[in-house]
């Protein structure tokens, strides 16, 4: 689960970049690099939750 | 491959930029102390020697590869072409400084300053592995932070990359902005922390079977306290040497620069002391001293840009987030974080980074968006790849010492012998047997 919430991290990171280099419009571009953030914060509550999980399973 | 120009340096700036860098090495003997000051006596000689190795493998790593892949700004990069724009990713300087002449021209200062500023940003995650990260794994992750995340996004951010091209390319304010390093020094710290933290997993006897954290006191708040005194004259020069050389401000606004430091860190400490008296009943030291380095952290990037009320709202912001995200990530999230690493550099940091869109003066229109970009930058590719990293090398190389290690302490296991010899420590009392 931390593999998975690192990852989706990288591809919140990957929108945001896409936006910024592609998009044209500031509306547009403004938008999508918020959702990338929405993503890897997503991302980064799965890695933490992962934390929470793994050291009971190795009680 | 793109050149970008250094902000033009003064006689005067670089005759001034000199002694406040050569001042920049108090703020890692600071937080040296506070690390040291907030573990267990019997891992305080270890976790002092281990911020000398940092401090030793840093800067050597950085001189012989590290700077080739940062760059100062004033020298070619690789570049990306999208959509008909270059945006720089890695310098093209030499290894080993091999070519440069060091004198008082930009570059070298440069180069000095961030010969301590790495040093600075490996010392951060210290403080998150105490009393169980080995001397050998905090030397070989450090090199992985000197050699590589360290001089890649401080590339992005000051040596002319990507991010510093917002402006320039995408009509984003001035691009990503940041003087004094909340981000490429405290941010990619801070992250670091929180991968060691992760991969070295908690203190043995710190959480119960049912999750409750223990309280594991730090065994010296005189060496907390005298590390944040310490630190702040530190990060004073560090926020005024990183102004002139990255943002290429004015020599006077030095003053401005360490009045909003010195107001960021007095109103982060004091909002920290307020707001463990309000939940403890008595303030409490070391948050106290949290609140006060999250005020040093957080000034870094707008110090330059603030006003001085300004400056106080963002310290005020920073000690209250400080007290609340350490009682996050100890009670809800799970993380041993005992010098509260996380909390502090990487939390004040991000703050200090939005800051700059938030609060500061800072330029035209769309400041905002390139700061968020950077922010994105942290979370989404520093974090992955420290943490990735670091678990490769936690592969070919454990990071935590051995179960026996945590009983003895440190000092003991790893170095022979403790650092209060004359002085008779239980330090068995908090562990679970």
């Amino acid at each position: 689960m931390k593999l998975a919430g690192l990852l989706l991290m990288v591809a919140g990171w990957a929108i945001v970049v896409a936006a910024v280099a592609l998009l044209p419009s500031a509306v547009a571009r403004a938008g999508f690099v918020l959702a990338g953030v929405a993503t890897e914060l997503f991302g980064l509550a799965l890695a933490v939750r992962s934390h929470l999980v793994l050291p009971a399973e190795g009680e | 491959m793109t050149s970008l120009v250094v902000p033009p340096l003064s006689q005067v700036s670089a005759v001034l930029c000199l002694p406040l860098i050569l001042l920049v090495p108090f703020a890692g003997v600071g937080l040296a102390l506070i690390n040291t000051g907030l573990g267990r006596a019997r891992s305080a000689a270890h976790s002092m020697l281990s911020a000398i190795c940092v401090t030793a493998v840093a800067a050597l790593v950085y001189v012989i590869l590290g700077f080739a892949w940062q760059g100062a700004g004033s020298s070619p990069d690789h570049v990306l072409i999208v959509a008909g724009k270059s945006w720089g990713w890695i310098a093209t300087e030499p290894f080993f400084l091999r070519g440069l002449r060091l004198d008082l021209s930009p570059t070298p200062l440069v180069v000095l300053l961030q010969l301590f500023s790495v040093g600075l940003a490996a010392i951060i995650p210290l403080s998150s592995g105490a009393d169980r990260w080995r001397l050998g794994a905090i030397c070989a992750s450090t090199a992985l932070l000197a050699g590589c995340t360290y001089p890649l996004f401080a590339h992005w951010v000051w040596g002319g990359g990507w991010l510093a091209q917002l402006g320039v390319n995408c009509g984003l304010g001035r691009g990503f902005l940041d003087g004094g390093g909340s981000s490429t020094i405290q941010v990619v710290g801070g992250v670091t922390a929180l991968s060691i933290t992760w991969i070295l997993g908690p203190r043995r006897g710190k959480f119960s079977a049912d999750g409750m954290p223990a309280a594991l006191p730090g065994h010296n708040a005189v060496l907390v306290l005298l590390g944040c005194m310490l630190a702040w004259i530190g990060w004073m020069a560090l926020n005024s040497a990183g102004a002139m050389l990255f943002l290429g401000t004015e020599p006077g606004r030095v003053v401005l620069i360490a009045v909003n430091t010195t107001l960021c860190a007095a109103s982060s400490g004091l909002a920290a002391a307020v707001v463990t008296r309000i939940r403890f009943g008595r303030p409490d030291a070391s948050l106290s001293a949290n609140g006060w380095i999250a005020g040093l952290v957080a000034s870094s990037a707008a110090a330059a840009f603030l006003k001085p009320a300004a400056a106080m709202i963002v310290g005020g912001v920073a000690g209250i987030l400080v007290v609340w995200v350490a009682d996050l990530f100890e009670f809800r999230f799970a993380i041993d974080d005992p010098g509260g690493a996380v909390s502090v550099h990487a939390v004040g940091g991000l703050w200090g980074v939005l800051a700059v869109a938030l609060l500061a003066d800072a330029g035209p229109r769309g400041q905002w968006l390139a700061q968020l970009v950077g922010v994105a930058t942290l979370l989404g590719f520093v974090l992955p790849l420290t943490y990735g990293l670091n678990w490769l090398l936690n592969r070919l190389y454990r990071q935590r010492v051995a179960r026996e290690g945590e009983r003895q302490g440190m000092d003991l296991f790893e170095l022979g012998a403790g650092a209060y010899p004359e002085f008779d420590i239980h330090g068995d009392e908090f562990l679970q047997r």
